[in-house]
């Protein structure tokens, strides 16, 4: 599979999620969104990458930004999960039919997990930037990071 | 990409001569048991350096997994302003199973501090800034998980074994580890609040 690239609009989808209500990539519409597929819960690296982006999670508001994170995992799952860790940011369950929104983005695995994947939408619903990490591999924060203040910089220019 | 972005100054906790050949900055969490392995290997690393190695330590405190990284970053932190910051740095690390507060305030009465007050900066979160200051510049850096090193300021991703990173250290000095030269510890004094 190959995963949808910088330019493409992001498909749109509307998950069961840890905030006790679906959400729908469309509610985000006018801000930035930053989508983080991760391959399983309870998993250590996943666990120590979304701590990583909790850290940074004002950093990512101040810059005008939400985050979610996606996995095929069941809802109940995740809301275990983000209860154990105190994850201040929705998780969706891309559960039924399994992997449909992670397919859409390119990005299911053959053995059924999403892979390691970062997105960042634009305000326009548009795919900014797209990493694949090596599964084992925690990508950081520091690009979305990056990416996300050239959005700004777009943002301000063009308000002038 | 994964280069340190934030110079290493004399704000920072340091141990060796500032102008060493080799400056490896750790970003650490005291809860975490990788960096648990990684403290003393530094530190004995820095001793056998002879003056080749800068050792600096930032916080990278992971508090989803890691209730306890904070307060203990923020301890470290008041050790340091009062001189003992390396030395609250190995005990935090000695005692990773206890870093609640009453913990915490008892390992700065082991180094001579005042218990109570050290247990009041931490519950005002008083160096809340400055540890958070070392995080954000951690993820700015690249850093993608505890411990994250970087050697003259190029992400280090080899094993997290001793003799590998002497053998980075060699590569970055551009000389293998020989005879002891004259080294002039130092600590950086007080932190930006006091």
């Amino acid at each position: 599979m190959t995963p949808l690239s910088p330019g493409t609009p992001a498909p749109d989808f509307t998950l069961p999620s840890t905030m006790d209500r679906p959400i729908s990539l469309a509610e985000y519409r006018g801000r930035p969104v930053v989508l983080a597929f991760f391959p399983a819960t309870w998993s250590p690296v996943c666990e120590e990458e979304l701590a990583l982006f909790q850290e940074v999670l004002p950093e990512l508001h101040e810059l005008g930004a939400e985050l979610l994170g996606i996995s095929v995992d069941n809802i109940w799952s995740q809301l275990a999960w983000a209860n154990q860790y105190h994850f201040q940011f929705p998780l969706l369950s891309d559960f039924h039919p399994r992997g449909q929104v992670a397919r859409s983005y390119g990005v299911l695995r053959e053995d059924g997990v999403t892979e390691r994947a970062l997105f960042v939408i634009d305000g326009e619903g548009k795919i900014r930037y797209c990493y694949v990490s090596p599964l084992r591999e925690n990508p950081g924060a520091d690009r979305v990071l990056e990416v996300l203040e050239d959005l700004r910089a777009e943002r301000e220019a063009g308000a002038h | 990409m994964a280069d340190l972005t934030e110079p290493v100054t004399t704000d920072d906790w340091a141990l060796g001569p500032p102008d060493a050949p080799v400056t490896l900055v750790e970003y650490a969490d005291f809860e975490c048991p990788y960096c648990r392995q990684m403290g003393p290997m530094l530190r004995r690393l820095q001793e056998r350096g002879g003056g080749r190695l800068l050792l600096v330590y930032r916080h990278l405190p992971l508090s989803a997994g890691h209730p306890h990284a904070m307060n203990a970053a923020m301890a470290a932190e008041y050790a340091g302003a009062h001189g003992k910051f390396w030395e609250m740095h190995d005990l935090l690390f000695a005692h990773q199973e206890a870093l609640d507060i009453d913990h915490l305030a008892e390992y700065a009465r082991q180094l001579g501090l005042d218990g109570e007050e050290m247990k009041q900066a931490v519950e005002t979160g008083r160096f809340r800034a400055a540890v958070r200051h070392d995080l954000v510049s951690g993820v700015r850096s690249g850093a993608n998980g505890t411990p994250t090193i970087f050697i003259n300021g190029d992400r280090y991703d080899g094993p997290r074994v001793e003799h590998n990173l002497a053998d980075a250290i060699e590569r970055a000095a551009g000389q293998p580890y020989g005879e002891e030269v004259e080294t002039t510890g130092y600590t950086r004094s007080l932190p930006p609040e006091s």
